[in-house]
């Protein structure tokens, strides 16, 4: 069956509404509203390094401590027997298929002054500050991507073989040097899959920092969002630093390729 | 060891689940307040069906779903037969280009096309805002979806079985129809449903590209959010996570079928 023409119509539907409306991001970003060349918006972004810079920070340790959470989670799915694996992965992914905007929103009544969380911690006498903080945006986003750290480090480890660890236990290695060793390496492409999978939709939400962040932690989607929504919009300076987030992703796309490049060199050799 | 393990696992479940049980207790709660239970009731469902908003939205959102989960079927399950046939280098990079939509951020994805619309109206009065720029949207997002579904049953395909039928004498479409569509069926059905669920679920893109004509159920949900809240909200999230839940379960039925029909032929 050979029969390129087939994926013509696609490769015209992604031109027109993939790479064009890219391209026109980078006309929006070196023009003015007039549609003259100018460097202005692009001079403009270094105004905006505080929320780049946050935002960048929130994803970090949402994206880190989503790594600490779903590595062990992974690990005891990937050991257990097919029948429960299957199950266990639909019980992470289920959550998922819920509009996300219901479940942050949900975090509200749960997070909020007289919430679930201090109803709960009040009968030990304790008492949380979390709505509207900084923690709790990065609550939000651990709970939303959650899920797309645990599949890529669950796919790995399903395929390790159990008798490479069982091999470096029997030559003398401890439960330590097992896992530095062997797991650690082995499940190092779904690290990065996972990291590149959380970090980039963190670091551009705009929904989680503006219901759980009381919309005073501003984050760079949520600037974003403005240039383009509501009456203080600015399309030029928007696509400008919309050019930044793009930029990100090709940067954190090359890292995985580069890691992915890498571990391919060792797949072989275990191979 | 195991019992740490299953500790751990009860834990992390319980905080994946927690918010939904919220959602869905307090949509039966008989007062506006979120956090304290006043008593059962099923207002909120009775008062979610004489909401004219709501019920718009969700004719939307659902016309939108089934015009972008059939269109993008469409286009997807040709582009993977084209792509299949090519050669290594080329297939590589209409690969990369399917790759865009699903890593790139979903805010840069939606104000790229809502700028193209713009663009576009500015320049000839046509693509003004609204239901069919929020369709063309839905289609690009879900077109990736279909393809990355339908290349794994391709590659599985005997393609003798296609060969055999041309050199039998069968024209290359009805050869398609007859041979090829049917073995690769339960890809293309994933597929579907996965276009149709993205685009019940998508908020970021239909925010930006919609203008104020034709809203979807999430976009909104989020203007509800923004408001003194309502517990019509918790109704309407119960239902959807009900009718999510549904088609979930009738794609893995199709993929366990297509998986016990296989262990049959081996």
């Amino acid at each position: 069956m050979r029969s390129k023409s087939a994926a013509a119509p696609f490769g015209l539907w992604m031109l027109i509404f993939t790479i064009v409306p890219m391209a026109i991001v980078v006309y929006f970003a070196f023009t003015d509203p007039d549609g003259q060349f100018t460097l202005a918006n692009i001079l403009e972004i270094r105004n905006y390094a505080k929320p780049f810079l946050s935002s960048i920070y929130l994803g970090a340790i949402a994206t880190v401590i989503c790594l600490v959470l779903a590595y062990p989670l992974s690990f005891i799915i990937a050991r257990s027997t097919e029948r429960v694996q299957q199950t266990m992965v639909m019980i992470v992914m289920i959550p998922m298929w819920m509009n996300f905007l219901l479940r942050t929103y949900a975090w509200m009544s749960i997070l909020e002054e007289n919430g679930f969380l201090n109803q709960f911690f009040g009968l030990f006498g304790l008492h949380f500050n979390m709505i509207n903080t900084s923690g709790a945006i990065v609550l939000g986003m651990v709970y939303n991507f959650l899920p797309f750290m645990v599949l890529p480090l669950y796919s790995v480890m399903a395929k390790m073989d159990d008798r490479v660890i069982e091999a470096a236990r029997d030559l003398g290695c401890n439960h330590f040097e097992v896992f530095r060793r062997i797991i650690l390496p082995l499940s190092t492409p779904g690290i990065v899959s996972g990291i590149t999978m959380v970090f980039v939709p963190a670091v551009s939400t705009f929904v989680i920092s503006k219901l759980l962040g009381g919309g005073k932690n501003y984050m760079i989607g949520d600037i974003i969002e403005a240039m383009f929504v509501g009456s203080a919009s600015n399309y030029n300076l928007g696509a400008a630093l919309s050019l930044v987030l793009m930029i990100l992703m090709l940067l954190c796309m090359a890292f995985t390729r580069k890691v992915d490049n890498d571990e391919e060199t060792i797949g072989g050799m275990m191979a | 060891m195991k019992t740490l393990s299953r500790i751990y696992t009860a834990l992390i479940f319980l905080f994946l689940y927690s918010p939904i049980a919220v959602l869905v207790v307090f949509s039966f709660n008989n007062s506006r307040n979120r956090v304290k239970w006043n008593g059962f009731t099923l207002k909120w469902y009775a008062d979610l069906f004489e909401n004219e908003l709501i019920l718009e939205s969700l004719k939307v959102t659902l016309t939108v779903a089934i015009l972008a989960a059939v269109i993008s079927t469409v286009i997807g399950t040709l582009a993977a037969i084209g792509i299949h046939g090519m050669n290594r280098k080329l297939r590589q990079t209409f690969l990369a280009v399917n790759n865009i939509p699903m890593v790139n951020p979903e805010i840069v994805t939606g104000i790229s096309m809502m700028l193209m619309f713009v663009f576009v109206f500015r320049m000839t009065g046509l693509l003004r805002p609204g239901f069919f720029t929020l369709l063309l949207a839905h289609i690009t997002f879900c077109i990736p979806y279909v393809v990355l579904q339908v290349m794994p049953k391709l590659r599985q395909m005997n393609r003798h079985l296609y060969e055999a039928a041309v050199d039998l004498g069968c024209p290359p479409v009805s050869a398609f129809f007859k041979v090829v569509l049917p073995e690769i069926f339960p890809g293309v059905l994933t597929g579907a449903l996965m276009a149709f669920t993205m685009s019940l679920d998508d908020f970021v893109i239909s925010y930006f590209n919609a203008g104020s004509t034709a809203q979807t159920l999430p976009v909104t949900v989020y203007s509800m959010t923004k408001k003194p809240m309502t517990p019509e909200i918790n109704a309407l999230s119960t239902l959807m996570f009900l009718a999510v839940l549904l088609l979930l379960i009738l794609v893995n039925v199709a993929q366990i079928r297509d998986a016990s029909k296989k262990g049959r032929k081996i």
